[in-house]
């Protein structure tokens, strides 16, 4: 049961990781590996100011702000100067990892002393509802997950949301409407490396440390999240597609939880990631042809 | 003397700029376009007429000549930034809807066209009752897949939606880009009528691109020809009264043996001199 309920709070923190990787994959549909160092920024200003004495929640957001910064950098070097997104992304993680390192002194940062948002949450619900430490930490996770998805759906059908997504799906057509489709690139990649990097800070939090390894697969990790979550809540509108992102981080997490509980390596958990996306991508293609009448040298007609 | 609303000034645009296969795509333009005109533009492929349009739009940067929208400099404007004015509607009936946007949405973001997007709810109770009366004036039937997925609908059905949503905010100029090209005929016939609606019911000012003599002498006030990035013929509204397609058609053909003459000529100066 423990077990189980760390494996989910785990999945909700990541489930911010899944929301970020979904702003930038499903609605401008470009990989952003800045997600890699997004996460690890968060994490690793969020123990660099616990350490240093700060308030756990300043911190913490000071943390998803310096991961939407990151998402600026890459924003603007894609829009200004025309580099794919692809490459942007990874000069901008891999010099955030320095950054990381920088803000962090050395390759490892232990927040045993330090106060954090975690300790914080734990005290409060012991002395006030007299809650387990793990759980008043899946119920403060969940609460959070919650209203931010609450908050991004609305925001997705606001004005600037929905301009945002016309921007990501079809930019001749926002360029025509008025929408300055640059300016919301930059804007989407910020919005989605700031939950990334509030993601990497709150998992920094949790597992008491942070680690220079931290960022390594994020994006993947994000991605293995959205397709769990698509395949079991589906892609119908907006709403459920959020949802979907926090469902399958959630899942994917109690999943990882049992295989290693049934002996798994946790050595080959990225392998097993890798390969969970891959098969995402690849099954339907693989049904596709095995479906497919073998042709006798007709093309199929595309009416 | 009624208002002008665009004027070019010498407008130029050089395709490979320096390199053994530059085109003049624009070469040195001038253009004024009255408030509540109907602007027919005709010409072969590639004589510019579409470069003409996107420089209007601001998809075209010039190298040359500037652009005025009701007396304003817009030369050095984005797209976006011109877009406030300028209603647009493709050849392609896909570039003017996004396919992942419900048709609500896709239209209520029309709606907003001239104004700042922030945090309004999108499809707030009297934004969708309006663009459900917008929708339902179209009178195909399309208020009833307000929730559609745009991606759903078809190319003439999409394209029909395309010309209200250019046309919802008023248009200080609306561009038409061979906008009935690739639709069948029926549609294609549904989608001008629509077009014409919107033109009477704004009094806009339109500058249509098209292929057809057809739509040229049954619905311009003025029709342009144009040929290798020039205006060849303006033909404004007194001459227009009697043209008829063979006359665009005969003008086209003087306009190709010119042509000839220019590359008979040069190939006689070449043997006389080489």
């Amino acid at each position: 049961m423990t077990l189980l309920i760390g494996a989910a709070t785990v999945g909700l923190i990541l489930a911010l990781l899944g929301l970020g990787v979904f702003l930038s994959y499903r609605v401008y549909v470009t990989l952003d590996l800045t997600a890699d160092g997004s996460f690890l920024v968060g994490a690793a200003v969020v123990a660099a100011l616990l350490v240093r004495g700060v308030p756990p929640l300043i911190a913490t957001i000071l943390a998803a702000i310096a991961g939407a910064i990151a998402g600026c950098i890459t924003g603007l070097l894609h829009t200004r100067f025309l580099i794919s997104t692809l490459l942007a992304g990874v000069l901008t993680s891999t010099a955030l990892y320095s950054v990381g390192l920088f803000a962090m002194g050395s390759g490892n940062l232990s927040l045993a002393s330090a106060t954090s948002l975690v300790t914080q949450v734990e005290d409060v619900g012991q002395r006030l509802l007299g809650l387990e430490p793990s759980m008043s930490l899946l119920v403060t996770a969940a609460l959070l997950v919650a209203a931010l998805v609450l908050g991004l759906t609305r925001f997705m059908q606001t004005d600037l949301g929905l301009a945002m997504r016309a921007a990501g799906s079809n930019p001749p057509m926002a360029k025509a409407l008025a929408i300055d489709v640059d300016g919301m690139i930059v804007f989407g990649l910020a919005l989605s490396n700031g939950l990334i990097g509030l993601s990497g800070a709150l998992y920094a939090q949790y597992q008491g440390f942070a680690d220079i390894q931290m960022g390594i697969a994020a994006l993947v990790t994000g991605l293995a999240n959205l397709m769990v979550g698509e395949a079991l809540v589906g892609r119908r509108s907006i709403g459920r597609w959020i949802v979907g992102a926090v469902v399958g981080a959630v899942v994917f997490r109690l999943l990882v939880a049992l295989a290693i509980r049934a002996g798994l390596n946790p050595n080959a958990l990225k392998l097993v990631t890798a390969a969970l996306v891959l098969g995402v991508l690849v099954l339907p293609q693989l049904i596709a042809r095995a479906g497919r009448v073998p042709s006798s040298g007709k093309a199929p007609s595309h009416a | 003397m009624p208002e002008v609303v665009l004027r070019l000034e010498a407008a130029s645009h050089v395709f490979h700029l320096g390199s053994p296969s530059e085109t003049r795509a624009l070469d040195g333009v001038d253009l004024e376009l009255e408030q509540g005109s109907f602007t027919v533009v005709l010409g072969t492929n590639g004589s510019g007429k579409s470069s003409l349009l996107n420089a209007i739009a601001g998809s075209l940067p010039l190298v040359q000549g500037r652009v005025y929208l009701e007396g304003r400099d817009v030369t050095g404007w984005p797209e976006q930034r011109r877009a406030r004015f300028i209603g647009r509607v493709f050849q392609n009936p896909f570039t003017g809807t996004a396919s992942d946007l419900s048709v609500a949405e896709n239209l209520v973001l029309a709606g907003s066209r001239d104004s700042r997007r922030w945090l309004r709810r999108g499809l707030a109770r009297d934004r969708r009752a309006a663009v459900e009366e917008r929708v339902t004036r179209l009178g195909l039937g399309l208020e009833r897949r307000l929730d559609t997925p745009m991606g759903q609908l078809s190319g003439g059905q999409r394209q029909a939606l395309t010309v209200l949503m250019a046309t919802m905010v008023p248009p200080t100029l609306l561009l038409l880009d061979e906008h009935t090209a690739a639709l069948d005929p029926r549609s294609a016939e549904q989608v001008i009528r629509l077009t014409q609606e919107a033109i009477v019911e704004g009094r806009l000012t339109t500058l249509m691109v098209t292929h057809s003599m057809a739509q040229a002498v049954q619905l311009a006030d003025r029709i342009l020809i144009m040929h290798r990035g020039r205006l060849a013929y303006d033909l404004s509204d007194a001459r227009r009264r009697r043209l008829t397609e063979d006359d665009l058609l005969q003008l086209f053909d003087q306009l190709r043996w010119a042509d000839r003459l220019d590359e008979s000529a040069a190939a006689m100066l070449q043997r006389a001199y080489v």
